[in-house]
């Protein structure tokens, strides 16, 4: 049984096409990351999943159940975090947490187990609004409000987005623990290197997943040699690798730029020589493995 | 020659020092990224570099003028964009661009074939009459960041400017920063993605209001033995005592 599992899945609004035949199968326990960047149909694809939105064709199950016919049983199961913080803003950590439980049926106290870990670090700010918590802090509330009726699959829609590095940080790990608690994770994230935190992802750009796969499997099977170029003048440095013949993309990554050759003939050194003709100092060329970025570039290439 | 030099810069609110003291020079065109966790102080330093809060002690100079003493010299030579205001979504794109021009002083007779200049530049000239809430992200992000430069500032604050975007188009983003700078435009940038620190020609990490490391990003990843930025960043952080409570 997987956890969830989609057909053939499209959606259109009006005439732009939102999804455009997404399939893929999450299995139990696993963490499922689905990357791209902003409008590429992760918001749709998550309120289709979730009974919030009806497909314009294709089918789906969550927990084997279907997403149209059995949308009530679905929605007892399933924990979502919304991409926009939608709690009550006017009501309290403790009583928006109460509300949650309340609604499913359920007390905090039944479920404590879940959210301990997570709870324990925003109680002692119980009785402050919402509202006038800091981003970090709401979305630890919004993670143990998804939790706090005790799903088996859990639904968290760009969770990381604006979140500083530390709080980002601890929020992959409390995914791995409740992972170890037998929840399924299906997880949206504009972010590439985020990918790697997953079991497995799907790239997404323009309604459809690019690949699926394991974020190992995804690097490891990019198609060509790959380089780093470093020198001084990193923004001239961009333009004369370019202006090699015999190079087919060249894009800035931070402190080196990613290269990639057109020919098999060209070597690291034949580049280097190349670009210190062109004046450069401090060149250094040498191959490097792929990263998910590159990845996602090289597969966006042919469409973009 | 340096367009931003701050000795002890010091802001406190009642008993609470958001910014303790904090001395850096930031290089004509260079890329300088300024980062701490939240609560650090960032923002608020920010603020005063910008001539919109006056430190309670230290000094700063910005593009030449003292934040204190010549803040509206300070606001007329720098530019300013953040992803959460940049441009108007009900006003279309030369609306825009004509907009900012008017309020960054650029001369009337200048804006119009400037304006034509820049679309052109960004291959954007279809655009011209598109409403901005129709643009896709990406070239609102680089729309923004033009609109920041027209009136060719000194420098350039970027405060948490991309993200969102697929790779391609921050990659465009991140060149358009490169060419501004090769202009010799001065860029501030802030981020929470420490991938794009490492863009930066130098950077700063605060931490509990205090500057607690500032270099290169390689000779950062050096000094602390971590392969990234992020754990670079990570290290650093895990010793701030605040509370993010804001």
């Amino acid at each position: 049984m997987n956890a969830v599992s989609a057909r053939d899945i499209c959606k259109k609004y009006g005439t732009v096409h939102a999804l455009t035949g997404v399939s893929f199968d999450v299995e139990p326990g696993d963490i499922f990351g689905i990357i791209g960047p902003d409008g590429a149909g992760k918001t749709t694809l998550f309120r289709i999943l979730t009974t919030l939105l009806l497909a314009d064709s294709g089918t789906a199950t969550v927990d084997d159940h279907d997403v149209v016919k059995e949308f009530r049983l679905i929605r007892n199961k399933v924990g979502y975090m919304p991409g926009r913080f939608s709690l009550y803003q006017d009501l309290t950590v403790e009583e928006n947490l109460n509300i949650f439980a309340t609604v499913f049926n359920t007390t905090v106290r039944e479920n404590y187990h879940l959210i301990k870990d997570i709870y324990q670090q925003i109680e002692p700010f119980k009785n402050r609004r919402a509202g006038a918590l800091s981003g970090g802090m709401k979305q630890k509330l919004a993670l143990s409000c998804a939790l706090v009726h005790k799903p088996s699959v859990l639904f968290l829609d760009e969770p990381t987005t604006g979140v500083d590095p530390v709080s980002r940080k601890e929020f992959w790990g409390m995914l791995r623990s409740l992972k170890q608690q037998g929840i399924s994770i299906l997880v949206s994230t504009p972010y590439m290197d985020e990918a790697g935190l997953c079991d497995r992802i799907a790239l997404i750009q323009s309604g459809r997943f690019l690949k699926i796969d394991t974020p190992q499997n995804i690097v490891g099977q990019f198609g060509r040699p790959l380089w780093a170029v470093r020198g001084e003048r990193m923004s001239a440095l961009l333009r004369d690798v370019r202006s090699h013949p015999q190079i087919a993309t060249c894009f800035a990554f931070g402190d080196a730029h990613h290269v990639t050759p057109a020919d098999p003939v060209l070597t690291p050194d034949a580049l280097s020589s190349y670009l210190r003709d062109k004046g450069h100092t401090g060149i250094e060329v040498f191959p490097i493995s792929a990263s998910i970025e590159d990845c996602f570039m090289e597969l966006t290439e042919a469409a973009p | 020659m340096n367009v931003i030099e701050v000795d002890r810069l010091t802001k406190t609110f009642g008993h609470f020092t958001a910014v303790d003291a904090i001395t850096f020079d930031v290089a004509q065109g260079e890329i300088f990224g300024f980062l701490g966790a939240n609560g650090a102080g960032k923002t608020t330093a920010m603020r005063m570099l910008c001539g919109l809060s006056m430190p309670t002690s230290g000094t700063g100079r910005v593009a030449g003028f003292d934040i204190q003493r010549e803040p509206e010299r300070v606001k007329a030579s720098i530019g300013y964009m953040s992803q959460k205001f940049s441009l108007y979504e009900d006003l279309k794109v030369w609306e825009n661009i004509r907009l900012f021009a008017g309020i960054y002083g650029v001369p009337t007779k200048q804006i119009a074939p400037r304006t034509d200049e820049l679309l052109h530049r960004l291959g954007f000239e279809k655009e011209k009459e598109t409403l901005v809430k129709a643009l896709p992200l990406g070239w609102k992000q680089k729309l923004s960041f033009s609109v920041a430069v027209f009136h060719e500032p000194k420098i350039v604050f970027l405060d948490e400017p991309t993200g969102g975007v697929d790779p391609a188009t921050r990659r465009q983003f991140w060149e358009l920063i490169y060419e501004a700078a090769d202009r010799g435009i001065t860029i501030f940038v802030t981020t929470h993605y420490m991938d794009e620190a490492e863009y930066c020609n130098r950077v700063s990490i605060m931490v509990d209001g205090r500057i607690e490391a500032m270099d290169s990003p390689r000779a950062l990843k050096r000094q602390f033995q971590a392969p990234t930025m992020d754990e670079v960043f990570h290290l650093l952080a895990r010793k701030a005592t605040r509370k993010d409570t804001a």
